[in-house]
């Protein structure tokens, strides 16, 4: 029995090809199954051949790996021309690292009989060998099987190609047509086997929900791996197929900074602790003209001030007009587009899934290196046709900026009947923004004025006051408000509140400087009296002294008359000195 | 063999009669090939008698070869002589469409 024992052959699980499309190797956990067929099925116009080709390019220009490009619907010619777009410079590649093969079945071709696809296997066979091909793609295969007179002979042939390609150790890919866009009944088509030939098959479908075009990608089956069962929107955008997901568990964290980046307001700075955080996302909700804008667009001048080149999208005007709008407030954005520092798009026009505006919009801010980016209103997203997948589109805006430390800005347009004062945004993305900034009116004693709060701000603390916001041309004022009896005093409430604080200010400035006059001329008055009195003492005591004074000359003379006499009369001896004069 | 009738103004022109060359890309010995093979020689036998020659490439054996003449699907018979040129893929069962797509005129029995 020695030897005998049936042995199982071991089989590694499939090593990946990477596509090269963003988001499919993210989907598929690497790329397509390498040296492994993978089939990839769907309507026309649903992106097979762009697809296909892109992980030809791919496999070219970045893993090293050539490969060939077999034509069976359109001449090579025509599909290098019309994927030009795309920027992929095929011509560079072709022939060293990418060949097309024609096999356009030519309309001149008689067909009588059976036949097979020998001749283009060993014709592959000679191009392999000779550029060292490591990836294939049959491009159409339907069309070619559609040749073959029956069932027998297509599978026949699609097995023998199956095993070529295994035998010759290439990435293959196929594309088929499905019959209709529904490709859950792609099992009962009639190349329904292939399904089940190849190791990972695609679907693409393409729908119109709403009149809004919605394209989706399903991995049907990958062997041996494990992939996003999940239907993922993709678009065709400027660079190719793009497919959209969202982050997965387990990818490596992002880096946090604690460094901040002024709103363009000093008062909603101050109230933030010192501004937004670099790379958050912020979101201004609001009723139509509640300023929404006008704190975007002084975000953005503070943004371009800074040096920090910045994108604007503007769904709902034109971009001049929101220049024009907002210089009318201080705001000067004109200058920094002429700079190229700041990017004005007017998005009112570009009709399309949420998926296509959002890889529209990624393109545009890559293209302008944008570290600030302002969506103007986001809830835009959402509309006709776009709910289903609005959020999800939504999350991935804020998720990709997070990713590029792009800090976003955006604003949401409340809708009119959602009378809550926090009312919940169309999207639901006030839960996954990290700042959210309230504006509303209040509607006081016949006037509508606006009022500013924070919601939510994470990581930072933030006032909890509701300020009024005031436009005028020098720009955003956020006021303190007054509270009297429960209620925020705003607009000419506030002013007569504040006028009457500042009368009753001067009433009692005055007040206090007439009472200083008047002390002032009471204690002038007694220093006059006391001087006056002074004057009266030192009068007095002069008199006083010359009065004594007088008094002592007197007695002087009086002794001198006396001994003068004496001298005269002669009649006593002159050297004796005459007897004190007794004092009264 | 010359013609039945003789040629018109215009025949008279062409002094001989044109020699048919066919090449066939074959794919080794493999049933359509060999029965490919077997089918254009019955035809040229019987109605070309000496004036064919058949030119048998193996595509497996000059991959190459079917690589630079754009070769997809086997058997392929090509006629390059006389001019339209003509392709024909298939086992060339059909014997009355592949004379007519080749311009053989069939020999009156």
């Amino acid at each position: 029995m020695k030897g005998k024992r049936p042995r199982l052959i071991k089989v590694k699980p499939p090593e990946k090809a990477a596509t090269g499309v963003p988001g499919f190797d993210a989907v598929t956990l690497g790329g397509l199954p390498q040296g492994r067929t993978t089939l990839i099925v769907g309507g026309p116009g649903s992106g097979k051949t762009i697809f296909s080709l892109q992980f030809l390019v791919h496999g070219a220009r970045v893993d090293k790996e050539p490969g060939i490009f077999v034509a069976f619907e359109e001449a090579p010619a025509r599909i290098e021309a019309n994927l030009e777009h795309f920027g992929w410079n095929i011509g560079a590649l072709v022939p060293k690292r990418l060949a097309f093969m024609d096999a356009q079945p030519t309309a001149d071709l008689l067909h009588s009989g059976d036949f097979d696809l020998g001749g283009m296997l060993a014709a592959l066979g000679a191009q392999v060998e000779k550029m060292g091909a490591k990836r294939i793609v049959f491009d159409a295969l339907d069309i070619v099987l559609s040749l073959l007179p029956d069932a027998a002979a297509r599978r026949r042939e699609i097995y023998g190609l199956h095993e070529w390609v295994l035998a010759h150790k290439l990435t293959c890919l196929m594309t088929a047509k499905a019959g209709s866009d529904d490709t859950t009944s792609f099992g009962l088509q009639p190349y329904g086997f292939m399904q089940f030939m190849v190791d990972c098959a695609v679907m693409l479908n393409h729908r119109v929900v709403q009149g809004v075009s919605q394209r989706n990608l399903r991995v049907q089956k990958y062997r041996g791996s494990g992939f996003d069962e999940n239907e993922a929107p993709f678009v065709i955008g400027d660079r190719g197929f793009d497919v959209a997901i969202t982050g997965r568990l387990g990818r490596v964290e992002r880096k946090v900074t604690n460094e901040r980046v002024s709103s363009g307001v000093e008062r909603l700075d101050t109230m933030l602790g010192g501004g937004y955080y670099r790379a958050a996302s912020i979101l201004i909700t609001g009723f139509p003209g509640t300023a929404k804008t006008t704190l975007s667009g002084s975000f953005a001048e503070a943004a371009c001030n800074r040096g920090e080149r910045t994108m604007f999208v503007s769904f709902d005007s034109d971009s001049n007009e929101v220049v024009r709008n907002l210089s009318s407030v201080g705001i000067r954005l004109a200058r920094h587009i002429e700079s190229g520092m700041l990017r004005m798009i007017s998005a009112r026009t570009i009709i399309g899934s949420a998926e296509t505006l959002l890889v529209k919009i990624k393109a545009m801010a890559l293209a302008q290196r944008a570290r600030c980016l302002v969506i103007d209103p986001v809830s835009t997203l959402s509309r006709a046709g776009n709910e289903l997948t609005a959020h999800g589109v939504a999350e991935r805006l804020i998720d990709w900026c997070k990713a590029d430390r792009i800090t976003l800005l955006c604003t949401s347009l409340l809708d009119d009947t959602t009378n809550d004062e926090n009312g919940s945004t169309p999207l639901q993305i006030s839960t996954l923004a990290d700042t959210w900034i309230h504006l509303n009116y209040l509607l006081q004693s016949g006037e509508r004025n606006r009022g500013i709060s924070i919601i939510k701000s994470r990581g930072m603390s933030h006032s909890n006051q509701v300020r009024e916001l005031i436009l005028d041309h020098a720009g955003i004022t956020l006021t303190d408000t007054y509270t009297a009896g429960g209620d925020v005093l705003m607009g000419t409430l506030r002013w007569e509140k504040e006028s009457a604080l500042h009368d009753a200010d001067v009433i009692a400035k005055a007040e206090a400087q007439l009472k200083s006059l008047r002390l002032d001329a009471e204690e002038s008055e007694l220093e006059a009296r006391l001087k006056n009195v002074q004057t009266e003492l030192a009068a007095k005591q002069v008199e006083k002294s010359l009065l004594a004074h007088t008094a002592m000359n007197r007695h002087g003379d009086l002794r001198r008359s006396h001994e003068r006499m004496k001298e005269l009369r002669s009649a006593d001896a002159s050297l004796r000195a005459p007897p004190p004069v007794k004092r009264k | 063999m010359k013609p039945p009738k003789p040629p018109g103004p215009m025949k008279a022109l062409a002094t001989a009669l044109p020699v048919f060359k066919f090449r066939l890309y074959a794919a080794e010995d493999t049933q359509n090939s060999t029965q490919a093979f077997a089918n254009i020689l019955a035809i040229c036998k019987e109605h070309l008698a000496d004036r064919y020659e058949i030119e048998v490439i193996d595509v497996l054996r000059q991959p190459k070869r079917a690589l630079q003449d754009g070769i997809r699907m086997t058997p392929t018979l090509v006629k390059l002589a006389p001019l339209p040129m003509r392709t024909i893929v298939g086992t060339l069962t059909q014997t009355q469409r592949v004379m007519t797509a080749l311009g053989i005129e069939a020999v009156p029995a």
